[in-house]
């Protein structure tokens, strides 16, 4: 007879108001494997903490994305938003799959080139462009994305005193109707600001104004936000149309979807609350269709969608270092996933699954990482089943900023691997060595 | 005489405690219906609620978990019940599961289940923090009102108000505060229970004042009864009430109703001011706790909103006795630990 | 190793302490344990017996084992 798996025998007190099993139960299924992979196996070979990302995932989420906006408007482009993953393979995947490259700095700008972006398919925003890297932008033909007053000087500078002529949209922020409301990037709508700047690029000959560009915020639940911020630019659009007979090409909406990420204290689960990509594209296609444009002016839409699809398509696994009682007689358990490598804990209530299955009784348990720092919490606290050290867990939906935000702190950051869409498995970074992190360093020759 | 229809209904909200649920209120009216014999399941969150054990009204109860977890978890709960139990209906109870029970509506359908809830877009209209554009959209009386996010997104707030203010939570709970640290405790306490945003409303003096209503979906109003608290708990529960003669108020229900399209069970929470004004304060999106006043003063709602989840006629209620009385009262039951050892190890009994 | 002689176990993992009133629930491997408790078997048999049963080596089961009992003991469950 095969042996059974062995769980650590566990006693919880009952306490009015903490369900037991049955009362959460089912939530917290095994996760024995990734893509059809047994995440035992991968992490044999890859280590722990392991991060995966899968093709598949977001092969279907771009799918997904791409036919609920096309179904509902004739000209549709995504940008890549490099800030939520710019991991080489991570891009070239949206690359392939038809995205532009959406950047915010110098250092993704050259990221987007040598991931083969052609330079006019490179959207440039961000509030800190310098002249070398407007220059540059300018001479390849990218779309600027004005994000104030003085950059619109410097571009203008730019491009006067080497004879260029810029393709530029304007970042334009407004009230929609939510919070927090988004007004430190571009120029205001509601004051003025924005059709002034507008007005200043028409009339300057260095200056095509290519489109309309607002970013209202992230992780935004309200379909209607979107609608009333695509009613905006759409109005802003005629304007520019009536005044100067002149009709943008493109409107780009920026990014901001939800993933299907629980926010920390939301009462109700994400994956209930996410609006669709459907109900996202019903928002914003039918603002623009709907507002004066004539049809056969209808600019191109761009979409920056960076978290929502790449979220769900990234997993990170570890391990079990120990388990403690803390003083309130709690259950602690310690992993060797901390918010060095989950920066996105601080926002989310994080799902996580035992690689194997367990008998479904749960207990209240806070998770740290194994950082020597307080504020390394996992979760603070959620029902999870009594693993033993070396357990092994995977955290799910760990895809979006998480290998672009996390910290090298006191330890190495682990290997990061891909499942490709044949199901085939390929290291996309290598996990650090010491050399990695200390080769930048020099040591003064008295030192030595 | 002809046998009754037999039926199978799982209700929620059995934690009939000091700040009751409408669970048991619920049960006791579809108990005295004369053309159903119904056999009640009781769906518990936790292993304390008292409507577990009144054995002589819920036949048996199964644990469900919470809307945190999303509603893919409860859906395979329900169709784990479902499967031993036939259920026709569920008539939940709690504000907090309304949205994934709305969300599940279609596949309970398709499983066998009926429920009678409104729209999402229903629901969503009426939550507190839309309130000033529901009044608005409706021409409805409603105390100025704004959502916060953050203890400095409070205090701003604050400034432009005038002490003492309410603070009230996402689904459930409001508190009056009179001064900043005050708001700022039940800020801190409202959005770690409920989530945000917490909401900060204009105090508004005066008699409060509820209706019980029921909507078909179509713009009929099935059965409202107005009532007056007469004594309020620290909690702001009604713990004694009496049905009134207020056409006003259910000129107002009819009016909310008929313009909504609401469908399915509701309360107003009114306020009226010394100069005559009616006041929206709130509105529940489920049948409230004091229903069974509604009952015994000759409007059966809990029976109606069965018949109606079941899809058969119901003629509309036009009467109601004024005068009627409640006075809730508490009792303690004793509990064989047995029973509680089950519930707790095998999340039904 | 004795477990005080009022406490309740029951068929499905259910423990009452009736001389404080807490109730606890026990996972299948904590049942089987604090059962074997109650028949008197030390730790070292109840590690024996999970030896056979388990896929665990003794290390890790003793290790748990010893844990476990230490919970028993914080929530008042053992002879002193």
């Amino acid at each position: 007879m095969a042996k059974l798996i062995f769980e650590r025998p566990t006693i919880t007190r009952l306490t009015p108001g903490v369900p037991s099993k049955h009362g959460v139960g089912t939530a917290i299924a095994p996760m024995p494997l990734i893509e059809g992979i047994k995440v035992d196996d991968l992490m044999d070979k890859y280590g722990s903490p392991l991060s995966i990302f899968s093709e598949r995932t977001i092969q279907k989420g771009m799918e997904d994305i791409k036919r609920a906006f096309s179904i509902r408007y004739p000209k549709v482009q995504m940008a890549w938003s490099y800030k939520t993953n710019y991991m080489d393979a991570i891009c070239r995947i949206f690359h392939k799959e038809g995205s532009w490259a959406e950047v915010v700095s110098g250092f993704e700008y050259e990221k987007a080139l040598r991931n083969g972006v052609r330079g006019e398919n490179i959207i440039f925003n961000g509030p800190a462009k310098n002249a070398a890297e407007l220059e540059k932008a300018v001479r390849n033909g990218s779309f600027i994305h004005i994000d104030h007053l003085d950059e619109l000087y410097l571009l203008s500078d730019v491009c006067h005193r080497q004879n260029l002529e810029a393709r530029v949209a304007v970042r334009v922020n407004m009230d929609i109707g939510i919070y927090p409301k988004w007004d430190r990037f571009g120029l205001n709508y509601e004051n003025g600001e924005a059709w002034d700047v507008i007005n200043r690029i028409m009339i300057n000959p260095k200056m095509k104004l290519m489109g309309l560009h607002t970013h209202i915020g992230t992780y935004i639940m309200s379909t209607d936000a979107y609608r009333i911020a695509a009613t905006k630019l759409a109005d802003l659009a005629c304007n520019i149309a009536q005044k100067f007979d002149h009709y943008i090409s493109y409107i780009d909406m920026g990014g901001g979807f939800a993933s299907k990420n629980t926010l920390r204290g939301a009462f109700l689960s994400g994956e209930d609350t996410t609006p669709s990509f459907d109900e996202y594209a019903e928002a914003i296609t039918s603002a623009i269709i709907n507002s004066q444009i004539k049809p056969d002016k209808l600019p191109t839409l761009i979409l920056e969608t960076g978290r929502a699809l790449i979220d769900n398509a990234g997993f990170t696994t570890g391990s079990v270092i120990a388990n403690k009682r803390l003083s309130d007689s709690r259950r602690a358990t310690i992993v060797d996933v901390g918010v060095n490598l989950l920066f996105t804990s601080f926002w989310y209530d994080h799902k996580i699954h035992p690689v194997n299955s367990h008998s479904g009784l749960v207990e209240e348990t806070t998770i740290y990482g194994p950082l020597c720092m307080n504020i390394d919490v996992i979760r603070p606290s959620l029902m999870f089943p009594a693993l033993k050290s070396g357990d092994r867990f995977v955290i799910t939906r760990t895809g979006a900023y998480n290998t672009t935000q996390w910290m090298q702190f006191i330890t190495y950051r682990p290997n990061v691997i891909l499942i490709d869409h044949n199901r085939e498995v390929h290291v996309i970074r290598k996990g650090e060595t010491l050399e990695d992190i200390s080769h930048n360093e020099e040591i003064p020759e008295y030192l030595k | 005489m002809t046998a009754l229809r037999k039926v199978t209904v799982a209700v929620t909200g059995l934690n009939n405690i000091d700040s009751p649920g409408p669970g048991i209120p619920v049960i006791r009216g579809l108990k005295e219906s004369k053309e159903f014999d119904l056999r009640i399941i009781g769906l518990a969150y936790e292993h304390l609620e008292p409507g577990i054990y009144m054995s002589d009204l819920v036949d048996k109860t199964y644990m469900i978990p919470y809307p945190a977890e999303g509603k893919d978890v409860l859906f395979n709960r329900l169709v784990e019940i479902y499967q031993k139990e036939k259920l026709d209906a569920i008539i939940p109870n709690f504000d907090a599961e309304l949205f994934s029970f709305i969300k599940l509506e279609k596949k309970l359908e398709e499983s066998g289940i009926k429920t009678y809830l409104p729209s999402l877009e229903q629901f969503e209209e009426r939550n507190k923090s839309n309130l000033p554009a529901y009044g608005e959209k409706y021409g409805v009386n409603v105390p100025s009102g704004t959502e916060v996010f953050s203890i400095s997104d409070l205090d701003n707030t604050l400034k432009s108000m005038n002490y003492p203010v309410m603070i009230k939570g996402k689904y459930y709970d409001a508190f009056k505060a009179f001064s900043l640290e005050q708001a700022v405790s039940y800020f801190t306490n409202m959005s770690e229970k409920w989530g945000l945003p917490v909401i900060v409303q204009e105090f508004i003096r005066g008699t409060e004042v509820n209706v019980i209503a029921l909507g078909d979906g179509k713009g009929n109003l099935i059965a409202a009864v107005p009532m007056r608290k007469q004594y309020i708990t620290d909690k702001g529960k009604a713990w004694g009430g009496i049905t009134i003669d207020d056409k006003s108020m259910l000129d107002l229900a009819k009016k909310i109703i008929s313009k909504t399209k609401w469908k399915g069970g509701m309360e107003l929470e009114l306020i009226r001011t010394t100069d005559n004004k009616l006041y929206l304060l709130e509105i529940n999106p489920r049948i409230p706790a004091w229903v069974y006043l509604a009952v015994g003063a000759g409007q059966n709602i809990p029976e109606a909103l069965l018949k109606l989840t079941l899809g058969m006629d119901v003629k509309p209620y036009t009467k109601y006795d004024f005068g009627k009385m409640f006075v809730r009262y508490s009792y303690d039951m004793i509990v064989d630990l047995e029973l509680f050892s089950r519930l707790t190890t095998t999340g039904e009994l | 190793m004795i477990i005080k002689e009022n406490i309740a176990l029951s068929e499905n993992g259910f423990v009452f302490n009736p001389s404080t009133g807490d109730s606890f629930t026990l996972n299948n491997t904590g049942k089987e344990v604090l059962m074997m408790i109650k028949d008197g078997k030390n730790l070292s048999q109840i590690a024996d017996l999970m030896l056979v049963r388990y896929d665990a080596d003794r290390v890790t089961i003793e290790r748990y084992l010893e844990d476990f009992l230490n919970d028993l003991s914080l929530n008042n469950l053992m002879e002193e």
